[in-house]
Formats: structure tokens, C-alpha cells, sequence
């Protein structure tokens, strides 16, 4: 193709990006329809993966294809192995998108449409794409090395140590708010249960399928699992039609989050060959077929956005959760704009399977693309929905009242008309009891998948498609919760290990159980708190993930940017400086807020407070009394790990400082860990195997 | 079309891992006795593949 030809085309894409975007921002009043969003999505990851993302790579990374990489160097057959890269961009992938990019975005649409798909596209393409990429290549140039251990290279101590303990509170804080979502699907809802609870038999039967009777046939034994999983969801229409077997999955919200406890605790004894790895299989093959069907379905089906494009919720008053859009839409959305938790897959993991440094634009860029464009769909699937409908879905008891008369009364005077009947037909349809308050984002995003998947390929099955959704989002967050609490376990036995060998050692039982209770009581009691809290925990637990995920990512970026002025780059260190700019300020903002503001839905100390004067003033009824102490404590406790975080971060970000001021006034600094050029001596073309 | 679509099915999947596994034991460990037979490889390959961060939010 001729460069004029080139040239056409790509302003071409400009203009149809920037009318797409002016499409969906402009738009007042009337419904939009959904393709606006895609083809926004598409043009602008377009231009900004040849134009931004190609500049960075060449211009100041300066990636270098004649240099052999980790896998080729090291390569050992198991882990360190050179692999074609649309192998490592599936691996990637499917390491870094769980169910973030689903839940955030959803959550994030009480604003209405715009403000999430705007941070969206933005936030993915000059944030979160950059710091993916840009610390695979750091990690690349350093033997595959994890985030931690090139803070505290390059950086200090200091750094190492505040990546490490992000890495921990995050991953606590993750499990417990992802607990909660899980609960609340379950709650009062046998098919959900019933579905959500085979998963786990099913795939103990694939781990004993590939480990002891078709060994190694991975393939054989998903295909086994994967046909099981769609009989289990039909199956839960069965338990949920019998008088006898719907009470056995039958349950309050608690007593299913002391199971799910159970669950965690067993999952990280249990040998992974049994549990964990299977589940992995099959939660894989789940999240890439049905984000696969979800983006074919929308494509046919060209849906109308409901939602309006702004919602007078961005004045802080929202049912979902409290807080001004600034800074609350980018705490609440941070996986699929830009998630820390990435970083740590970008380094230590991926690093060990590139074959050469040309391909970290695809893979690190490349990869992140592709979740923030999941999330996109998941905004779409959440404002498809009517809004009175999304609302009645995910306003919490506490907000509009427990009885279905207040709720819609409520609902429909925010101008977002909603009756009981419409309610109770759809539950009806969805094969749910009810769907009022059925917070944590899962449901209303299942409804919105049920009905696009409906329209497209067949009304009659709603419920089917809806349980399906269900038992797709749990079995991915039950991976996570899974995998979480077991490398939570590995990180307290490493530092344990270092005062008392025994503890270190990752297979001594009284080990192993001592520091899994540890773990799982660790998020188990932020879950408990959750569901025991009246106004649902996610407008708590929620942002308080937001704030870690945004502050792992700030680290990353904090040992990007240290590294790129130390390499004599300063002049390009905005690049991953403008991000961590951005993440400092709104990380800042909204911690403060949460400690400091009057507002008993946004302030925890405010909410302490209120509760207190409330209990010793004697007006709380008896049930909320009993409870008030637990909730006082909490909001306590939760205001103690914002400041925690927030020291957190701008301990790092001063260290960072710190270290560039000291090496542009000549002084010493940790030298540079780049390992030496060797040169690759795959060829060009090499074995694609 | 189909094959290599297959292939890389079978690869992300890590379906013939011990396929991969034998030929790398062929070109670089000729000489360093038996290769592991499938059973003891999947163990140490599944086991290997568990440790750390592997799964995000």
C-alpha cells in the first residue's frame, strides 16, 4: 500500500472516531445506539496503537529486536520458553481480565453512559495500555523480574517493601469485595446456588480426568467440563422448580458467605492439580466464549443505550455508591482503564514466554486494548437496561427501602420510572424470585447480557441466558478467589519464612493451614462485615479497591518513571509521569474525601460518628443496634487503611522522586539493572511452533 | 487454515505441552538421560504453572 493510500485511510479513522465520540457525548435525550460505542472504541485504540503506542516503543523504549529476551536466554522448557506471540497475547489476556473490567463499569453507570466510557477509552489508551507495556519491557530487560523486586533494584527498599504490602492489602481487599458480589447473586436464589456450587465438583472431575485417567489431555478434559457447566446451569431450572430440592439452595446471604469462606479455605489447601487449575481451564475457555458471543451479539443486535448520557448523580448523591463523579468514576473504574494488578502479570509472568521485544507493543498495549474494550461492552450491557430497571437491580434495601412499593416510588421520582409489575415480570422471566437490590453489579449486568443475548439469538430462553451469565461471572471470580488466597498464603509464608524457617516452607501442613486461616479470615471478615451491612457493602468495599488497584498502579509507574530518568530519558518521562500524575491526584482526592467528608454515604469517620449518635441516642431499631458496633468498628478500621494506602503511596512517590532529583544533580543512585545486550539468535523468521 | 488454528488452541491450552516438552529434551538435553514420562512431566508442569500471581481482577 502507497503512503497516500495509508494516510487516507488512517484520517479516515480520525474522523470517524472523532464523530463517534462527539456522537456519544453530544447525544442528549434521546437513546443511542450501542455500535456508536464500538466504533468510538475501535478508532481510537486504532490510532492510538499505531500512532502512541509505536512512538513509545520506538522512541523511548527503543525496543530492540536483535536482543535476545529472558525466554530465549534462560529458556529451560517449563517456565522461561520462547512462544509465538499470538500464543502470549492469549496467555496475557487471559491472565490480566477477570471480572474488574465487568463489575466497574457497571457500577460506574449510575453516572450514566459518558463519564465511564470516556475514562474508558482515554484511560486505557494514555494510561493503563502504557503502564502494561512499559513495565513488560522493564521486566523483559531484567530477566523477568517481578514489580517488587525491580522497585527495590531500582528505587530502594523502600519501594520494594510498599509494592510488596500493596500487593497483599489489594489482593484482601479484591477478594472480599469479589466475595461479596458472588453472595449477592446467590442470595435467595436457588438456581444461581445450585449452578454456582457445581462448578466445584465439576471441576474436581476435570482434575482427576487429566491428572489420573487421560493424563495430560487438557483439551479432552474441558471439552468434558465445559458441557457439564452448560448441563449445570440448566439443571439449576430443575432444583429451582422442585419443592424438595430448592430449600437445600436456599439461603440468607450470610450463611452463603461463611461458605464461600469454607470454600476459599479449602481451595488453598487442596493440591492445585484438583481445584484450582481446572477451574482455571474452564473459567478460560467461559470468559473468551462468551465476551466472544456478547461482542457478536451486540454487533447483530445494535442495541439502543437507555441510560442517559449524564445522570444527576454526579452530584455525589447515587444509590449505587457515594461520591462526585471527580474523583469517584475513576476510582470505581479501574480495571479496564487502568488496573495495578496488571503489572504484576506484565512482570514475573509474561516476560518468561516472549520470544522477541518487538512483540511487546502487541502483547503489553495489545492486551490491555482488549479489556478496556470488554469493559466497553460490559457499559453497554449495563445501560441497554432501562435506567429505572438498572437502578431497582442495584440500589441497596438501605437506600430506597426494603419493600418494593418504596423502591420504585423512590426510583421513579429520580425521573427513572420503574413499576412493581415490570420488576416482577422480568424476575419472573429470569426465573428469580426478585430482582430488587440485587447489588454488586452481577445481576444487573446478567440482565442486560440475558436480554442482549435474548434479542439475538432467542427470547425464550432469557433465564437460561441469565443463569448462564451468572454462573459465568462466578466461576471467574471464584478463580480469582481461589488463586488470590493461595498467593496471599505464599506471600505470608515468605515473610513468616524469614523469622521462622519452618513457616517458609510452602508444603508443611500446620504451615499451610495456619497461614490460609490467616488469609481467609483476613478477607472473610470484610466479606462478613459486607453482607451484614445494610446499605451493601460495595459502596464501601468497592471504592476502598479502587483506591488499591489505582495505588499498585502509581507504583508501577513510579518504577517506570524512575527508570526512564535514570536511563538518560527524562525528556520522555511523561509518558508514564502524566498517568501517575493523574492516578496521585485522584487517588489523593478520593481518600481524602472518604476521611474527611460529612456525607455518612462518602465519610467513614462521618458514617462512625453518625452511627455512634445514633446508637447512644437509642433510635436504631433492635436488629440494627446489635450490629451497629461491628459497623462502627468497620468504618473505623476502613479509615485507618485509606491513610494507610495514601502514606503508602506518597511514600513511594517522594522515594521516587527522591532518586531522579538525586541522579540529575549528579549524585549516586541504585545503579541500573539492565541486563547486558546478548544477541537473539533466533532468526527472523523463527519456528513458529 | 484449520490446523494452525488447532495448533494454537492445543498450544494456549497447553494440550501438547508434552509434545513441546520431549522436543526440547531432544535438542538441548540429549544427553542428560531419559526424558520424564507424561505422567511425572504434567505433575511438575502443573505444579510449576501455580506458583505466583497468575490471575488479576
Amino acid at each position: 500500500m502507497n503512503t497516500l493510500l495509508k494516510n487516507t485511510l488512517w484520517i479516515m479513522i480520525a474522523v470517524l472516531g472523532a464523530s463517534a465520540v462527539s456522537g456519544i457525548a453530544l447525544n442528549r435525550g434521546e437513546p443511542i445506539n450501542a455500535l456508536w460505542f464500538i466504533t468510538a472504541a475501535l478508532c481510537i485504540y486504532a490510532l492510538a496503537y499505531r500512532f502512541y503506542a509505536a512512538w513509545i516503543a520506538a522512541t523511548v523504549l527503543m525496543v530492540d529486536e536483535t536482543r535476545a529476551t529472558p525466554a530465549e536466554r534462560l529458556e529451560n522448557g517449563s517456565d522461561f520458553v520462547p512462544t509465538n506471540r499470538w500464543i502470549v497475547f492469549g496467555h496475557h489476556f487471559a491472565a490480566i481480565a477477570g471480572p474488574g473490567p465487568l463489575v466497574g463499569p457497571t457500577l460506574a453507570a449510575q453516572f450514566g453512559y459518558l463519564p465511564g466510557t470516556l475514562w474508558l477509552l482515554f484511560g486505557a489508551v494514555l494510561g493503563g495500555c502504557v503502564q502494561d507495556m512499559v513495565t513488560l519491557f522493564l521486566s523483559t530487560r531484567r530477566d523477568a523480574k517481578s514489580l517488587g523486586q525491580m522497585a527495590k533494584d531500582e528505587l530502594g527498599a523502600l519501594g520494594g517493601t510498599a509494592a510488596l504490602i500493596a500487593t497483599f492489602a489489594i489482593m484482601i481487599i479484591l477478594i472480599a469485595v469479589l466475595g461479596l458480589v458472588v453472595v449477592n447473586a446467590m442470595k435467595h436464589s436457588p438456581w444461581a446456588t445450585f449452578t454456582v456450587s457445581a462448578t466445584i465438583p465439576i471441576a474436581m472431575i476435570v482434575g482427576i480426568y487429566m491428572r489420573y485417567i487421560r493424563v495430560g489431555q487438557v483439551l479432552e478434559a474441558s471439552a468434558l467440563g465445559v458441557v457439564l457447566l452448560l448441563l449445570a446451569v440448566a439443571g439449576g431450572r430443575v432444583v429451582d422448580e422442585s419443592v424438595t430440592l430448592r430449600v437445600l439452595f436456599d439461603h440468607e446471604g450470610l450463611t452463603l458467605a461463611w461458605w464461600v469462606m469454607a470454600y476459599g479455605f479449602a481451595a488453598a489447601i487442596l493440591p492445585v492439580w484438583l481445584l484450582l487449575a481446572p477451574r482455571d481451564y474452564l473459567s478460560t475457555y467461559m470468559k473468551l466464549g462468551t465476551i466472544t458471543l456478547l461482542a457478536v451479539a451486540i454487533i447483530l443486535l445494535q442495541p439502543d443505550v437507555k441510560m442517559p448520557a449524564i445522570t444527576q448523580f454526579i452530584d455525589g448523591t447515587g444509590p449505587i455508591f457515594g461520591g462526585k463523579l471527580f474523583p469517584f468514576v475513576f476510582i470505581t473504574i479501574a480495571c479496564g482503564a487502568i488496573s495495578g494488578f496488571h503489572a504484576l502479570i506484565s512482570s514475573g509472568t509474561t516476560p518468561k514466554l516472549l520470544s522477541n521485544e518487538r512483540d511487546i507493543r502487541m502483547i503489553g498495549y495489545g492486551g490491555m486494548l482488549l479489556e478496556s474494550f470488554v469493559a466497553v461492552m460490559a457499559m453497554i450491557a449495563a445501560t441497554v437496561l432501562d435506567p429505572g430497571v438498572f437502578f431497582a437491580i442495584n440500589s441497596s434495601a438501605g437506600v430506597v427501602g426494603k419493600e418494593a412499593v418504596d423502591a420504585v416510588a423512590k426510583i421513579s421520582s429520580w425521573g427513572y420510572p420503574v413499576t412493581v409489575e415490570q420488576m416482577q415480570l422480568l424476575a419472573q422471566q429470569m426465573g428469580e424470585a426478585t430482582l430488587f437490590a440485587r447489588t454488586g453489579g452481577a445481576p444487573s449486568l446478567a440482565v442486560g447480557m440475558a436480554s442482549i443475548f435474548g434479542s439475538a439469538f432467542g427470547q425464550g430462553m432469557l433465564a437460561l441466558w441469565y443463569h448462564f451469565a451468572i454462573m459465568f461471572e462466578a466461576i471467574f471470580i471464584l478463580t480469582t478467589l481461589d488463586a488470590g488466597t493461595r498467593v496471599g498464603r505464599f506471600m505470608l509464608q515468605d515473610i513468616l519464612g524469614n523469622k521462622w524457617a519452618a513457616m517458609g516452607q510452602t508444603s508443611w501442613l500446620p504451615s499451610v493451614i495456619f497461614t490460609s486461616a490467616v488469609v481467609v479470615s483476613a478477607w472473610g471478615y470484610f466479606l462478613y462485615i459486607g453482607v451484614i451491612d445494610p446499605n451493601g457493602g460495595v459502596n464501601i468495599l468497592w471504592p476502598l479497591f479502587g483506591i488499591a488497584n489505582q495505588m499498585l498502579a502509581a507504583i508501577a509507574l513510579c518504577v517506570a518513571t524512575g527508570i526512564l530518568v535514570k536511563s538518560n530519558k527524562a525528556k520522555y518521562a511523561f509518558v508514564a509521569g502524566t498517568p501517575l500524575l493523574w492516578l496521585i491526584i485522584i487517588t489523593s482526592t478520593a481518600a481524602w474525601q472518604k476521611l474527611s467528608s460529612d456525607d455518612v454515604r462518602i465519610g467513614f469517620l462521618a458514617a462512625a460518628n453518625d452511627l455512634s449518635t445514633k446508637l447512644a441516642s437509642g433510635v436504631l431499631p433492635p436488629e440494627k443496634a446489635a450490629i451497629a458496633p461491628k459497623l462502627i468498628f468497620n468504618f473505623q478500621l476502613d479509615a485507618v487503611i485509606t491513610v494507610f494506602f495514601v502514606s503508602l503511596l506518597w511514600l513511594i512517590v517522594f522515594d521516587m522522586l527522591r532518586v531522579c532529583t538525586r541522579y540529575l544533580m549528579g549524585k549516586s543512585v541504585p545503579a541500573l539493572t539492565e541486563t547486558a545486550h546478548i544477541p537473539s539468535r533466533l532468526v527472523e523468521d523463527w519456528v513458529r511452533d | 487454515m484449520f490446523k494452525i488454528f488447532w495448533q494454537a488452541i492445543r498450544q494456549l491450552s497447553g494440550d501438547d505441552a508434552y509434545e513441546r516438552y520431549l522436543r526440547h529434551h531432544a535438542q538441548h538435553h540429549a544427553g542428560d538421560g531419559e526424558p520424564l514420562n507424561k505422567k511425572a512431566f504434567f505433575k511438575k508442569w502443573q505444579d510449576e504453572k501455580w506458583q505466583g500471581v497468575k490471575r488479576c481482577c
